[in-house]
This record gives structure tokens, C-alpha cells and sequence, in this order.
């Protein structure tokens, strides 16, 4: 990894530097080396240091099932789990999950055998285009265990006791997931089924 | 989005050297308001110096019986911490009022302290604007301004700071810590940590440049209701029009005994009038504070319903305080 070497490189010789502030110069684009756990795999890769962790699964490792819809945080379509926490993958640098653990919406199902929020959003039709579906159910089962963990949110009445998954609550908790084709009640359903289930 | 280098310092002092050696150097903690930012080349740091190896993520009590809170202790974890659940009700309130579920997972004490403004046109690189290109105008002024500040904004830039958790910060008088490339270390009132925008809004905070926030500390808890009412457009994920922080202590007659109220929404920092908190102990009355809170406030034709707003906001939350 020759760029990386100088990347170090310069790093040390600019610590090693006093106080003066060096002129500022557009910086040639940087690749390193990054290590993902994804879907229980290891995957070593060399980035350019502005890849997205979203980027980074879509367009480095053919994992197309989180999808980009806003690209800025907005819309919830890039929902991932890192190390078990729901976040936006396209808010975050690859370079910046360094020996994370991954999970996408390819790793949720045991082999054949959908996940059990896979098996509800199929059975109660929780969705139409589905271009929303895999953020949404990454999402579910992070927030299913933030429930679980007993996390308050914007609607639990009294925050020192565990909240239960009301229809209020699941709303509230995915509103971070924006459906365009509005299958909401059918998400809620599906949601309040499978929590059940797992 | 531009090239930059990516930096990944072990020790906190190595990070702020990192950040004065460097041009255009930026921390990056949970990156959902930098990485916006950088995608949109509306923030173009040369150097990317992730924070996030650093050891700043607990949450200690003090000695005083306060809490210490790590600069990168995540909105969602401080939420759910039992000391905030328990005795800082208004901070949990705030934090769990803001962005969502994934966002929150991400973002930390110390980014959400130094998020920037939502105003439209300093997202719009095509547009004057004084905060991000110094001396281009302001496109805000006389231009669509239903989020703009309605308090302390001034010729150059009438924006809000975005953030609910700095309101309750606020409303709490929480203390901003800090270390210098030097090494040099100091705590930073919330009340002198944002500043208005005045002449150079570019300047949002009383930080200087490589200085990087290891934790903000909380005093020990005040008792009574807290509060935290945010209006906003949706019943969820959106930002407040208008917010109030409060923590109200019920006294004798229907009158308040204490209170301390702090707004968000309304200008370039969270919102505080000391003589507002006095007028509503001393009467009872919401529209007495609303009046110590509104002095001065002017509407920039779009946003004038916040002024009546503000108003009506707290009233509401008076009103649920002295009957919980
Ligand atoms: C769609 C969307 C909706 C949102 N809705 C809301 C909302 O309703 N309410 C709300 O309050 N917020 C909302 N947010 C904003 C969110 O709260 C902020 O993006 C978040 O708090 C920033 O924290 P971060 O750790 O990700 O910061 P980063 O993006 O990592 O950093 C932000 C700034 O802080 C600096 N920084 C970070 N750490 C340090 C440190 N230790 N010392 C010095 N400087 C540091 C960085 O250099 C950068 O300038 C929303 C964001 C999005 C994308
Ligand atoms: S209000 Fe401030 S941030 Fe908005 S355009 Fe004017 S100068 Fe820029
Ligand atoms: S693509 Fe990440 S939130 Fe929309
Ligand atoms: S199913 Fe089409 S966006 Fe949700």
C-alpha cells in the first residue's frame, strides 16, 4: 500500500513540524487499506478515503440491497447494523469502520430461512416499489433491540421505565425511514408482528 | 466531494496538534452534519482527523454530584443513561426530540455542541452567503425566511442554531471542556460557548482553531418538571421551528418557585433571559416571560409567526409544568 506509506509518512514529518501553519493545497485523492467484517464475512479492501460505507458495500463489494436515496442522512434507504447499531451508511466513511462488524439486509436471513422481519414485511405487504424495504428492515431490527435494551424515545411518557412497543412507539422509532410509496400501517404491522417473533 | 487526508490519532493531545499543524484541518466524530456538509463542498477540509479511537465515550458523575459527559458519548446512549433519565429528564427530552433513531446512533456530544445552521442558502453553494463565503451578502435577508432567527441576528446573517440538545445544554448550564494543541486545558460556559452572529458569522462558537472538546459537564441536578416542547412540521425527523427547554418547580399558590427557560429556534445560539425566568416566579405568569423572552424580537416577514409562537409554546409548557 505505497499511498498509505506516504500518507504516514507526511503525517510524521508534519508532526514533527512547529506551529506554522503550512499554505493549504488540494490534497491528490488518498487510498488505504480497510478491513470490514460484513455479514459475518472479512473482507479487506483499499479505499479512497472519501468512500461511504454505503459506497463502499454497493459499488466495492456488489452488495446492492441498501439502497441510496438521499445520500445525505435524510431518507433512511442505506440503514445498516454496525457492531448490532442501526446507522445511515451514507454518513459514514468506510476508513472510519476499520475492524467494524457489518450486517446488511444480505445478512439478516439464516441461509434459507427468511429473518422473522423479512417473513412479515412479505406476509403483511409491507411495502410496494420496495426501494425503502431494506433500510426499513435493517432499521426495525436495530430499533427492536434498542426496545429491547429498554431506550426511551420522543413518545415514552415516563423515561425512567421500559417503554412498550406501542403503534406510537414503532412509528416514532422508524420515522428515520421514509417509505415514498407511504406502505406505512402495513410497515407497522409488520413490525409489531415480528416483534413478537424474535 | 474534495481529496483529503485522513488522519487517525491515538492520544487526544496528538489530535489537537494534528489539527493547528494541518490547513483546513476538521475533527470527524459521527460525520452526519460534516460528511452532509463535505458532499455538498460547503465544508472542504484538506485533513480529516477522526476523533472517534479517542477515549472520550464515558459518562462519569463529579464530585460535586454532577455528570461529566465524553465528547463522544453518542445522543442515543446519553439518552438512555439512567442518571440523564432520571435527574437531566429535559436533556434526554431534547435529545430523543432530535434527527432519528440512526442519526442519533451516530452522532455525539460534541458534534451535535458544533452542528451548523439548516438555513437554505448556506446549503446552496450558488447563493450569497456571509457564514459560508465571508463578505458574498446574506440571500437570506429579504429572501425566504420561515427558519431564520427572530432574536439577536444582524445585518449579515440572520440564521438559527439547529440543534435541541444545545437548549436543554443550555437550560442546564452545562460547562464546555476543552484542550489546546498546546496541551492547555479550560472549561467554557455553554452561555459564552455560541455566539450571535454579528459581523462575522463565520465565527460560531468561542472555540479556537485545533481546539478539540474532550466533555461537557453538568452540574448537579435542579429539581422540578422538565420539559422539552419542540414545534416543528412533522410530528417527527424535522427540525424545531420553535423549542423550549424548561424546568419548572412548583411552589405555593399555582405559582412556579423556580424556573429556568431556555429557546430554541429563535436566534444564532440557544436563548436565555435571565429576567424572564425572574417574572414568571415572581408572577406566575407565562406572558409576563414571554414578554422579558420576546423583548426586542423582530420577524423577517416569513418567519413573524415565531414571535406569537414562542409565546404560545410556552404558555403550554408552563401550563403542563405546574399541573404535572
Ligand atoms: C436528516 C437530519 C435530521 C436532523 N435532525 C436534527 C434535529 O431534529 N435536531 C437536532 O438537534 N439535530 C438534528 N440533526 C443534526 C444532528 O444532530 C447532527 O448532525 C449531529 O448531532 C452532529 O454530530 P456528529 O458527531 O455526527 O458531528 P460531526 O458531523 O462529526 O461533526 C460536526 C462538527 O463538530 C466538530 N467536532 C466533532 N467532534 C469534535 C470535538 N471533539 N472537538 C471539536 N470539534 C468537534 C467537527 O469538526 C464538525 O465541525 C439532523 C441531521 C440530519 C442529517
Ligand atoms: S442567514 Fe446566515 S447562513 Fe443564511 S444565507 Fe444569511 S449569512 Fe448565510
Ligand atoms: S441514503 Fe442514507 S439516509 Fe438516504
Ligand atoms: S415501498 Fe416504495 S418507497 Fe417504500
Amino acid at each position: 500500500m505505497g499511498s498509505c506509506a506516504a500518507l504516514a509518512t507526511l503525517g510524521a514529518s508534519l508532526r514533527g513540524r512547529a506551529e506554522a501553519a503550512p499554505a493549504a493545497v488540494d490534497p491528490q485523492p488518498q487510498t488505504m487499506p480497510v478491513s470490514l467484517e460484513i455479514n459475518g464475512t472479512r473482507h479487506d479492501l483499499t479505499l479512497d478515503t472519501r468512500t461511504t460505507l454505503l459506497d463502499a458495500l454497493r459499488e466495492h463489494l456488489d452488495l446492492n440491497g441498501s439502497k441510496k436515496g438521499c445520500d445525505h442522512g435524510q431518507c433512511g434507504a442505506c440503514t445498516v447494523l454496525v457492531n448490532g447499531r442501526r446507522i445511515n451508511s451514507c454518513l459514514s466513511l468506510a476508513v472510519m469502520h476499520e475492524g467494524d462488524s457489518v450486517t446488511t439486509i444480505e445478512g439478516l436471513a439464516d441461509g434459507d430461512s427468511l429473518h422473522p422481519l423479512q417473513a412479515a414485511f412479505l406476509h403483511h405487504d409491507g411495502y410496494q416499489c420496495g426501494y425503502c424495504t431494506p433500510g426499513q428492515i435493517c432499521s426495525a431490527a436495530g430499533m427492536l433491540s434498542e426496545v429491547e435494551a429498554g431506550w426511551p424515545s420522543h413518545v415514552t411518557d415516563d423515561l425512567t421505565r421500559k417503554a412498550s412497543l406501542t403503534d406510537e412507539e414503532i412509528r416514532e422509532r422508524m420515522s428515520g425511514n421514509i417509505c415514498r410509496c407511504s406502505a406505512y400501517p402495513n410497515i407497522v404491522a409488520a413490525i409489531r408482528d415480528a416483534s413478537t417473533k424474535i | 466531494m474534495k481529496a483529503f487526508a485522513y488522519e487517525r490519532p491515538a492520544t487526544v493531545q496528538d489530535a489537537a496538534r494534528l489539527a493547528a499543524e494541518r490547513p483546513s484541518a476538521r475533527f470527524i466524530a459521527g460525520g452526519t452534519n460534516l460528511l452532509d456538509l463535505m458532499k455538498l463542498q460547503i465544508e472542504t477540509p484538506a485533513t480529516l482527523i477522526d476523533v472517534n479511537r479517542l477515549p472520550l465515550a464515558e459518562v462519569t458523575e463529579t464530585e460535586e454530584g454532577g455528570l461529566r459527559i465524553g465528547a463522544l458519548v453518542r445522543n442515543s446512549d446519553l439518552a438512555a443513561h439512567p442518571r440523564v433519565r432520571t435527574d437531566y429528564a429535559v436533556l434526554g427530552k431534547a435529545l430523543l426530540a432530535g434527527a432519528s433513531g440512526q442519526l442519533r446512533n451516530k452522532a455525539t456530544t460534541a458534534g451535535n455542541l458544533l452542528q451548523r445552521t439548516r438555513c437554505y442558502y448556506f446549503y446552496d453553494t450558488t447563493k450569497p452567503c456571509n457564514k459560508r463565503e465571508p463578505g458574498s451578502g446574506c440571500a437570506a435577508i429579504g429572501g425566504f425566511n420561515r427558519i431564520m432567527a427572530v432574536l439577536g441576528a444582524s445585518d449579515s446573517c440572520i440564521a438559527t442554531n439547529p440543534s435541541d440538545m444545545n437548549v436543554a445544554m443550555r437550560v442546564l448550564d452545562a460547562t464546555v471542556e476543552t484542550v489546546d494543541p498546546q496541551g492547555a486545558r479550560r472549561s467554557i460556559p455553554i452561555a459564552a460557548f455560541h455566539r450571535l452572529p454579528g459581523d462575522t458569522p463565520q465565527i460560531e462558537t468561542d472555540l479556537k482553531p485545533g481546539e478539540l472538546i474532550t466533555a461537557v459537564t453538568l452540574p448537579k441536578p435542579v429539581e422540578g418538571v422538565h420539559l422539552y416542547r419542540k414545534v416543528r412540521d412533522r410530528a417527527s425527523y424535522a427540525f424545531a421551528t420553535v423549542s423550549v427547554a424548561a424546568i419548572i418547580a412548583k411552589g405555593e399558590g399555582g405559582k412556579p418557585r423556580l424556573a429556568k427557560l431556555a429557546f430554541g429556534g429563535l436566534a444564532h445560539k440557544p436563548w436565555r433571559v435571565q429576567a424572564a425566568e425572574a417574572a414568571l416566579v415572581e408572577t406566575g405568569s407565562a406572558d409576563a416571560a414571554a414578554d422579558r423572552v420576546l423583548d426586542g424580537a423582530r420577524g423577517q416577514g416569513s418567519n413573524d409567526f415565531k414571535i406569537p409562537l414562542t409565546r404560545r409554546t410556552l404558555r403550554a409548557t408552563v401550563a403542563e409544568a405546574l399541573r404535572a
